[in-house]
């Protein structure tokens, strides 16, 4: 098992329960393939730095899962056979990243990137 | 003999530059986060090209993560590939 971090770039076009299906759609195939949900997180309508497919918006929405590695290919495949979604991209968590997510969630807002910025 | 030549009988303080100084070794950031696109902005400039390693002081092992960060968020369209203005 390791720990990825899936991000999705929607179709604007989408309405909510329909990013709401797609997202249970997703969660529940990672389920059914023996891996688990750590955290989802729906950013929601948000304008793109460049057009993709000549639109300038997308819904985006970042999930943290477990999976096994095996199951990343299917994924894949799923993502890419549906038209709902304009990218996506699968990033394997190393240890830091993961205490990173889990700082975050606990809600320290990242206090060591905010020094640095000072 | 130049006329106008100066003499100094102490030599005078030149101020140095700043000693540049990679900051995730200073302030011990692991894990460069390609979704903190404020943060990835100080590595471009304004043309969204990445600065080198000689203005960001950032030493190899981070430069390298940052530059992965960086390219990830421009394929998930967080940062322009090209631009004009960035900052």
């Amino acid at each position: 098992m390791n720990n990825y971090e899936l991000m999705v770039i929607f179709t604007p076009v989408l309405s909510e329960e329909d990013f709401k299906a797609a997202q249970k759609k997703y969660i529940d195939l990672i389920a059914e393939n023996g891996g688990a949900t750590v955290h989802s997180n729906p950013w929601g309508l948000k304008s793109l730095a460049y057009p993709i497919q000549k639109k300038t918006t997308g819904i985006y929405w970042v999930l943290q899962f477990t999976a096994s590695a095996e199951f990343n290919e299917k994924l894949k495949i799923q993502m890419l056979r549906d038209e709902q979604i304009m990218r996506h991209m699968i990033t394997k968590l190393d240890k830091y990243a993961v205490e990173y997510n889990a700082k975050k969630l606990m809600g320290v807002s990242t206090l060591i990137q905010q020094k640095a910025e000072a | 003999m130049a006329k106008n030549e100066i003499k100094y009988l102490t030599a005078i303080k030149q101020e140095k530059p700043k000693k540049k100084f990679c900051r995730f070794k200073k302030y011990g950031i692991k894990y460069v986060d390609y979704k903190d696109i404020e943060f990835l902005k100080k590595f471009v400039n304004e043309q969204g090209k990445m600065l080198p390693r000689r203005l960001s002081g950032n030493s190899l092992k981070y430069q390298r993560k940052v530059s992965d960060a960086i390219k990830k968020a421009r394929q998930m369209a967080l940062l322009p590939y090209v631009t004009d203005l960035l900052k």
